[in-house]
């Protein structure tokens, strides 16, 4: 069999349904057999888009990504999809094409030491020295992937690697001596737990994006239910606990709410969940919590103990480990009653502090507006796509996600030209759902030419673009943090996106009235193929409340 | 209170409750690594070093009895860094099989290291006495050149460097400590 084939055998043994690349020199043996493939293949403009494409599809459907490019430039190409995956263990397969074996270290033309450049970027990668070791390799990346905290992995394969024949022997098994993923929390930690919970006064659950990962969004509800927990999660969490209820304390960190920062400064408890204590969740990290002792799960050893010391580290998959703290918990019998005060004291912050922005009695769309007119348009019932900066803060915090794998975004690696791309594989792995993508002006030109992939293979993404004409997150910190000195923000009232967008085949919309916004949004949702719609919003407008940098929650500002 | 096996009693007070990890221990570490071996691997290990900011004191490759298995020895100063922190992310390259925190009571380490030193007249037998005191070996003479091999701990390589100082040296290179756990267990 051509190893080629061999390719899309394993492909489909693993469950592949489609695959965004684009070809060249390198892999032009792989694209022959795409030609008699059932694999589906969605040919990207540039393969960022691809990489981020795959991503897209991965964290809505809970599946493996798979992106291809060629070497070289391709392969360069995707080292941001790659670091991005890295930063918030995405389960993504770059399988990249490498020039012939006997020209590798000559310079030779499209050659890049792929390997090499995204070794820091990635859970694990292959080159590919023997065409008999592809099937087995392919699995084991598939496997690596998706296991443990899931993450990219690159295949490279050499051109006359990938032209050989070979005996090709369906792989069944694969091992890997030193890869074994620890699922299985320890009992005695577990109970442990559930213990300190039973004597907390002030316990805090903090989740995040390891719950939506893990597919435990159910057991995260049932541990909550097991008494008023109160909880919060992280950007990347939201959705695993509905964002509504009085339990729910908001978005913590940076843009969180000052009811979640503020219980996390007094908790005597806090229960990270499949989270890992970013710097933009503690703030300053010597004042993070004073007065908390740490129960911390995560299914990545080193996540525990990393940023923030665990008095109580338990290291298994979500999954596995919330049933068993949750049964643990109830067998106490605690007394629910000592969490009167403390959640009394939530519900005073609530009402003092609610999100919040001021609005004027004309036409001007204020973006937060915006936000919760899509929230209103869609029901709730929408996947959620957004790039980086402001647009995406707002989204996090007026959009309220009722269950997980519905908001999607960059969240470790922050990067502008994630959404589009991203919105376009999750509505090719979700063909039922209504795929709306929030994005900034500035981000959507990063990968605005994916909008002709979406056209010529009929993907429905529906693209607001909340537009204030500038480089919007970063003129919010030019204003609080230098002075105003405005520098290189503004990006003026370029491009026209309502022409670009017809140039692309899609439908263009603009809206500049807040009192229709409503049922405009809902029409162009409505619009049949993909449309783009140009939002102006007010520009001078700031994401608030914040945590400034380097300084601890309990000061937050705005 | 917290029972010593982690907890079996009825109740618990959140103050019984204590942080261990993340501590610096204050002393070097000699980690030894088995690693696959596969093109690359040197490269992640150093890479994974360099990326979180750890340094590397000495580091020595070689092959074990298995031809698909390498064993890297490397020493990391605990003073700097959480030793904790370090191995997980060593446990996380995919290439890694097995790591040891070689206790140093509990384990051998030696390092070579060979040192020229420019003497020639009566100095030269007062080097000589140097040597023979660290046991070392003269390896090579010329008229006004010896080389010297010295065997031991990292401590008494840098003692017997100390001691060479004022005679000329010339240079000196190490390999970088080696290690290996005492007992019948392997290491």
């Amino acid at each position: 069999m051509r190893a080629v084939d061999a390719i899309m055998e394993c492909l489909k043994a693993e469950g592949v349904e489609v695959v965004f690349g684009l070809p060249g020199g390198a892999n032009l043996p792989t694209y022959d057999a795409f030609v008699d493939s059932e694999i589906k293949h969605i040919l990207v403009r540039h393969e960022a888009g691809g990489g981020h494409a795959a991503e897209g599809y991965a964290k809505a459907t809970g599946k493996v990504g798979v992106s291809f490019g060629t070497s070289g430039p391709g392969a360069t190409n995707l080292v941001t999809p790659i670091v991005d995956a890295m930063m918030d263990s995405v389960p993504v397969v770059f399988m990249t094409g490498q020039i012939r074996s006997d020209l590798l270290g000559t310079d030779g033309f499209q050659e890049a030491d792929t390997i090499g450049i995204t070794m820091p970027g990635v859970k694990h990668s292959f080159m590919v020295t023997d065409a008999e070791e592809i099937p087995r390799t392919i699995h084991e990346a598939f496997y690596i992937a998706r296991s443990g905290r899931p993450g990219p992995v690159v295949v490279d394969i050499p051109v006359d690697i990938s032209r050989a024949d070979i005996d090709y022997v369906p792989v069944t098994e694969v091992s890997l001596p030193g890869y074994q993923p620890n699922v299985e929390g320890n009992a005695k930690q577990i109970r442990q737990a559930a213990k300190a919970l039973a004597a907390a006064k002030r316990p805090v659950l903090y989740v995040g994006g390891g719950v939506v990962l893990g597919n435990a969004s159910e057991e995260l509800r049932a541990l909550a239910s097991s008494d008023r927990f109160p909880v919060t999660s992280t950007l990347m969490g939201l959705g695993s606990f509905p964002s509504e209820g009085p339990q729910w304390l908001g978005m913590l960190g940076m843009h969180g709410t000052r009811t979640a920062n503020y219980s996390m400064d007094q908790a005597d408890l806090i229960c990270a969940i499949g989270a890992r204590f970013d710097d933009r969740i503690t703030g300053k990290l010597d004042e993070f919590a004073p007065n908390a002792k740490f129960i911390h799960i995560d299914v990545d050893p080193a996540e525990i103990s990393k940023n923030v010391p665990a008095h109580i580290p338990i290291v298994g998959d979500v999954k596995s480990v919330l049933p068993q703290l949750t049964s643990e918990y109830r067998a106490l019998g605690a007394d629910s009653a000592r969490l009167d005060d403390w959640l009394a004291k939530i519900d005073a912050w609530k009402k003092e502090f609610p999100l919040g922005y001021s609005d004027t009695d004309d036409t001007e769309i204020r973006p937060q507006f915006m936000v919760e007119a899509v929230y209103q348009a869609t029901g709730g019932n929408a996947i959620i796509c957004s790039d980086v900066g402001q647009h995406q803060m707002w989204t996090a915090q007026y959009y309220h996600f009722p269950e997980p794998r519905r908001w999607i975004n960059s969240g470790g690696l922050g990067t502008m030209g994630f959404g589009l791309p991203a919105a376009m594989g999750a509505k090719v792995g979700c063909p039922d759902q209504d795929v709306v993508l929030i994005a900034g002006d500035g981000s959507i030109q990063m990968n605005m030419q994916e909008l002709a992939a979406c056209s010529q293979e009929g993907i429905a993404v529906k693209v607001l673009i909340m537009n204030n004409g500038c480089l919007g997150m970063v003129r919010q910190w030019q204003e609080l943090f230098w002075e105003k000195r405005y520098s290189h923000v503004d990006m003026g009232d370029y491009p026209d996106f309502v022409k670009l967008a017809e140039a692309y085949g899609a439908t263009g919309i603009r809206l500049t009235d807040k009192t229709t916004l409503v049922d405009d949004i809902r029409a162009a949702i409505a619009t049949p193929g993909p449309v783009v719609v140009d939002v102006r919003v007010t520009e001078e407008e700031n994401v608030y409340p914040m945590i400034s940098p380097g300084m601890p929650a309990r000061d937050m500002v705005g | 209170m917290m029972n010593a096996d982690g907890g079996t009693s009825e109740t618990l007070s959140l103050d019984a409750l204590h942080a261990s990890v993340g501590v610096r221990s204050g002393r070097k570490h000699v980690l030894s690594i088995l690693v696959e071996n596969k093109p690359g691997v040197l490269t992640r290990v150093a890479g994974l070093f360099t990326r979180r900011g750890f340094n590397i004191d000495t580091l020595a490759v070689g092959p074990t009895d298995d031809d698909a298995i390498s064993r890297i020895t490397l020493t990391v100063d605990g003073a700097v860094h959480p030793i904790d922190q370090v191995t997980k992310q060593l446990h996380k390259l995919v290439n890694v099989i097995k790591i040891r925190d070689l206790e140093p009571g509990e384990s051998l380490a030696r390092e070579l290291a060979l040192f020229k030193v420019n003497v020639a007249g009566p100095q030269r037998a007062e080097v000589m006495q140097i040597c023979d005191i660290f046991r070392g070996k003269v390896v090579d003479v010329s008229k006004e050149s010896v080389i010297f091999e010295v065997t031991g701990t990292t401590e008494k390589i840098t003692a017997f460097d100390q001691m060479l100082k004022p005679f000329g040296l010339v240079e000196m290179m190490r390999t970088g400590e080696i290690a290996i756990a005492r007992g019948r267990d392997e290491t």
